[in-house]
């Protein structure tokens, strides 16, 4: 295993499993306990749009990611609130639309047609140093974010009109925060792809809510429930010569499904008094 | 009269510029304790957001005396109308509570080892101290209650105002939560908002029924005929002769 480390694409590869606990065990437990897991998957999806978008004109898919997803995620809240529309309808016709977008400009794109499976499935060991700047850089600004305005966010996702009577800028710091949530997809999306990513952001967090139910821990143990799934998920990956998306996908359901057990076998054998 | 708190001066105020309240005018003291009643619909909730400074009126003033204090924290707490929480939500009865001092606390400032104390002790008075760890959503509805209370109250408010509070709740609490109003009502000016007004009568001071108007009762006691008088039609509930006939006539 040690010989691993000589390879810096595998070196890479430990420092995005790093950058991408931090992320979405962070952003996973807002996304969680505000039950906007639906939602979270439509930005992800509309997000390829901008992969394609930005393949035809030639840039690099990151940035029409971003854009995309940022722009879908307060595009979904202003068009359900001013359009009169149902908030999950909104996200449904989004999420095909973005998808639907990205799949006709990369088939218009003219000569070689990208790798789709590496977005839609993603591949950890691909990452390169430009990336995990970019997910540095996120993983500072969200710690640093919910670091000092934890607070105020746990408040708002609680209660929200609570928050609103006593003159908290609700709206301004919910669409920071469904911003952080686009930006947390966009950088993940290499690491386990479109398709994949939601469970980064729910799995490892419905673990870490069977140790404890308060908000902080749950922020806590999910960046550490999901270091371990990453990593064993990429170590298996290396192993058995599969793709390293599902196989960290996998080992997390695993991880979920034992611990899981553990506290329902526990709950049994307590006697009852 | 100095200790005035509030007070509105030809209020219309509702929503997308169609008026649910016109022409209010409401005077607030240190310590009143106002039941405030009305048919559905008729303005109550949109009344106290006005109140609470979350809605500005189309036309009118809102003029707080002392409500701000040197920190220009605005003393008012409030205890919302019932609504469903998340069940799961990750958070403390006591973190709950300490929500409450968020106006006093800005964005970023994080709590004191005094804060935590607070909290503990408005649980304390509340009755729930041993529940402060528990996640809010596996209280019952009377205990919830009492959490949220404490939360009204832990910024020292002037004014407390309670939109509903004995909706979804047990007697017991109800009863509870009257004599805790009581005690509170010698530090604060209250306004209660309920359907019930047969039940409060007997702790409530005065009386202001809104109906797109607000007209003010200046004692507990009230009749249907003054009811209709002051355009409010809600139905009394009088309680029979006994065991206590709280609707008695006007001499």
């Amino acid at each position: 295993m040690i010989e691993l480390l000589e390879y810096q694409f595998f070196v890479n590869a430990l420092w995005a499993a790093l950058f991408t606990s931090i992320t979405c065990g962070i952003i996973g437990t807002y996304i969680v306990s505000n039950r906007i897991v639906f939602l979270s998957g439509g930005i992800t999806h509309s997000s390829f749009g901008g992969i394609g978008v930005a393949y035809y004109l030639g840039i690099n898919p990151i940035w029409g990611a971003a854009v995309f997803s940022v722009l879908s995620a307060l595009g979904i809240e202003f068009f359900s609130k001013k359009g009169q529309l149902r908030h999950d309808s909104v996200i449904g016709i989004w999420w095909s639309f973005g998808m639907a977008i990205g799949i006709i400009f990369i088939y218009l794109t003219p000569g070689y047609a990208p790798n789709l499976m590496t977005y839609l499935f993603g591949s950890i060991l691909t990452v390169s140093q430009g990336d995990l700047l970019f997910m540095g850089l996120l993983s500072l600004v969200i710690v640093a974010f919910f670091f000092f305005f934890y607070r105020i966010i746990l408040y708002i996702s609680f209660d929200e009109s609570y928050a609103h009577v006593f003159g908290i800028p609700v709206s301004l710091m919910k669409s920071l925060l469904i911003s952080l949530v686009a930006l947390t997809i966009v950088v993940n999306i290499k690491v386990v792809g479109i398709i994949l990513l939601i469970s980064l952001l729910t799995v490892p967090q419905s673990i870490a809510n069977q140790f404890t139910r308060v908000f902080s821990r749950m922020i806590l143990y999910s960046v550490g429930i999901s270091l371990v799934g990453v990593i064993s998920g990429l170590l298996f990956s290396y192993s058995q010569d599969v793709p390293s998306g599902a196989s960290i996908i996998f080992a997390l359901i695993l991880l979920f499904g034992l611990t899981k057990t553990v506290f329902y076998l526990r709950g049994k054998l307590r006697p009852k008094n | 009269m100095s200790d005035k708190i509030l007070e509105l001066q030809s209020v219309d105020a509702g929503y997308n510029g169609k008026a649910v309240i016109r022409d209010a005018n409401m005077e607030i003291y240190g310590q009143d304790f106002i039941g405030m009643i009305g048919p559905n619909g008729g303005g109550k909730t949109t009344l106290l957001k006005v109140i609470l400074g979350v809605l500005k009126p189309f036309r009118g003033k809102v003029i707080y005396y002392n409500v701000y204090d040197d920190q220009r924290v605005k003393r008012i707490g409030y205890l919302p109308q019932f609504s469903v929480i998340d069940q799961k939500f990750p958070i403390s009865a006591q973190e709950v509570v300490m929500s409450g001092l968020m106006p006093h606390h800005g964005l970023t400032r994080r709590y004191t080892r005094e804060d935590r104390k607070k909290a503990r002790q408005m649980l304390e008075k509340m009755g729930v101290s041993h529940l402060k760890n528990k996640v809010i959503g596996e209280l019952s509805g009377g205990q919830m209650q009492r959490v949220f209370l404490a939360r009204a109250v832990i910024g020292s408010p002037r004014l407390l105002i309670l939109d509903e509070p004995n909706t979804f709740v047990d007697n017991k609490f109800e009863g509870e939560l009257y004599e805790h109003l009581r005690e509170l009502n010698k530090e604060m000016a209250i306004i209660l908002v309920t359907h019930d007004i047969g039940t409060i009568s007997p702790y409530v001071k005065t009386i202001a029924c809104v109906n797109q108007q607000v007209h003010y009762h200046h004692s507990n006691v009230i009749t249907e005929q003054q009811l209709s008088a002051y355009n409010c039609p809600i139905q009394l509930i009088t309680h029979g002769d006994i065991p206590h006939t709280v609707l008695r006539k006007h001499q």
